[in-house]
């Protein structure tokens, strides 16, 4: 018999395992020692940010006492809000429990964080309880302050054409429920975004977008009217994306206005009114998808720790936009939501943020200066409709930063894109959690 | 993406699938690999009519990996918005052409061996 070329023989067999096993083994990154400290550190907070920073102490410190302060007992995956509210996704998608996130060498206090004094370097619950740090990890995450739009309140989601998916996934659900009965309907339908800083600047574009695109779908868009209303004077902070979502809600007919801030609706007129350069303007609706002002929480806002000439309504923490340390405390960080710096209140952005802040902490502890910074990277894989979405990626200075350049184009509409939110996205922020990614 | 390392995207599969899913899948890739080397080793080729009637699968595997990745993530074939989205989605059908291709083989190859 004579051999095919492509006979194999054992002997290649039993290379191409040894090869195999080789690459597996010394692919395992090296661990770098665990410092040793006994320093007290206290999270506030053990949501996406506090979670990450929590799993990523317990193996990069030896003897350190980590402290996790949340009164809630659910884990809340944000990002899902967005599939929900469209109808793709459950509200349980969202929803899992915080303790079963978080290391069994940190210790949960589940209590509110009340107050913080940065001078005795003493945290308060809303219990009473006085917990003592040499470090502190502002990690809370930011409050929707929905008395802010008169009329609004939260039983109403999901009645009345009313839709609010900020407000949780049961609220999310609501919504999809409320938006696809309009679809059914038709009429107009109002969306928009708060004037202050806001957690995922894309998602009012969004659920525009998916609210657009059902009623295609359904075949009743020409009874829908859809308005997006900004209270800036762009669609996006970013400007080259900005008009990108121009162009894109000129074709598919959503009409925008600019400096229009949400301050009241009239759920029983379906009257919503915008303040304006102009004065006041009220508008109809059939349905309305309301995203209220964002601020710190109070014991944040309440503290000496925000800017005291940024955003001084809204309470960001005074950080260093490049390190995430307190500019006058320098044993605090804040990271996600709360901290004060531009753009970015997403889980990408934690996922950058955490890295660097834990960096500086265990340089402080060792007593030496770290060097690693944070240029304001996040990312908005910013659906346009069920099955495409742009990848959009960016950083402090407005420029695009493509994970995947001259591969996945930022501003085209693309599947792949709509892949990585669908598939991707929730494992990679899993893995973010537990201080894998 | 900050650092994709092997770690990451292991992690990150981990997660899509769960741990037991995801390994056990990697196990039964390495299984049937493993199966199809040995059918090599043992028949010192690749039996040509074996081969030919496994390759007829070839068409189904693409297509059912393509519709069950549609049908996963809520998508379909109007959503093509870039030469990247065709290529992933060759490279999809591609997988699964060959995966039961391979299969195929590997079974038809072990159920009943080649006469020498």
């Amino acid at each position: 018999m004579t051999k095919s070329p492509l006979a194999a023989s054992r002997r290649a067999f039993l290379g191409l395992a040894a090869g195999g096993a080789a690459l597996t083994l010394g692919s395992a990154p090296a661990r770098a020692a665990r410092v040793k400290t006994s320093a007290r550190i206290v999270i506030l907070g053990a949501g996406a940010a506090g979670t990450a920073m929590a799993n990523r102490l317990v193996t990069s410190l030896e003897g350190a006492q980590i402290t996790l302060i949340d009164a809630r007992a659910e884990h809340l995956y944000q990002p899902g809000f967005t599939l929900i509210a469209a109808g793709l996704k459950p509200a349980s998608y969202s929803v899992s429990r915080t303790a079963d996130w978080l290391p069994r060498e940190a210790t949960l206090i589940a209590e509110a964080a009340a107050g913080i004094d940065p001078e005795a370097r003493m945290v308060t619950t809303d219990k009473g309880q006085k917990v003592p740090y040499d470090f502190l990890i502002v990690a809370t995450g930011l409050a929707l302050d929905w008395a802010a739009v008169q009329g609004f309140s939260l039983d109403l989601i999901g009645k009345e054409g009313i839709g609010a998916h900020y407000a949780g996934p049961a609220a999310a659900e609501a919504t999809w429920r409320a938006m696809d009965a309009f679809a059914e309907k038709g009429g107009v339908a109002l969306f928009g975004r708060p004037a202050t800083e806001m957690k995922c600047a894309g998602a009012p574009l969004k659920i525009a977008f998916l609210t657009e695109d059902h009623a295609t779908r359904k075949g009743t868009r020409s009874k829908v009217e859809i308005h997006y209303l900004a209270p800036q004077k762009a669609l996006f902070s970013v400007p080259i994306v900005a008009e990108k979502v121009r162009m894109l809600f000129g074709e598919r007919g959503i009409a925008a206005h600019y400096e229009h801030t949400l301050k009241a609706i009239d759920p029983g007129a379906r009257i919503a009114t915008y303040a304006t350069p102009q004065g006041e303007v009220q508008m109809g609706y059939d349905y309305i998808n309301v995203i209220p002002p964002m601020r710190a929480p109070d014991a944040v806002r309440n503290s000496p720790l925000p800017w005291a000439d940024k955003w001084t309504d809204q309470g960001w923490v005074e950080v260093d936009q490049k390190t995430l340390r307190h500019l006058r405390y320098p044993q605090i960080f804040a990271v996600g939501d709360v901290a004060g710096v531009p753009k970015g209140k997403t889980a990408a952005s934690v996922k950058w943020q955490v890295p660097v802040a834990e960096a500086h902490l265990i340089a402080a502890i060792q007593g030496r200066e770290a060097t690693e910074t944070y240029d304001g990277y996040t990312s908005c894989p910013l659906i346009t409709r069920v099955g495409r979405a742009m990848l959009v990626e960016f950083d402090y200075h407005d420029n695009l930063t493509p994970s995947f350049p001259g591969i996945i184009a930022p501003l085209e509409e693309l599947w792949i894109s709509w892949l990585m939110k669908e598939v991707a996205l929730k494992a990679t922020y899993n893995a973010m959690l537990r201080g894998k990614a | 993406m900050q650092e994709l390392t092997l770690e990451t995207l292991l992690a990150v599969f981990e997660e899509i699938f769960g741990f037991w899913l995801f390994w056990g899948m990697v196990a039964a890739a390495l299984a049937v690999t493993a199966l199809f080397v040995y059918v090599l080793i043992r028949d010192h080729r690749l039996e040509a009519r074996t081969l030919v009637r496994a390759e007829l699968f070839a068409p189904v595997g693409a297509v059912a990996a393509i519709v069950f990745v549609f049908f996963m993530t809520s998508s379909g074939l109007r959503d093509m918005g870039g030469p990247i989205d065709v290529i992933m989605l060759l490279g999809i059908g591609a997988a699964g052409a060959v995966g039961l291709t391979i299969l195929a083989y590997t079974v038809q190859a072990l159920v009943n061996p080649p006469r020498r």
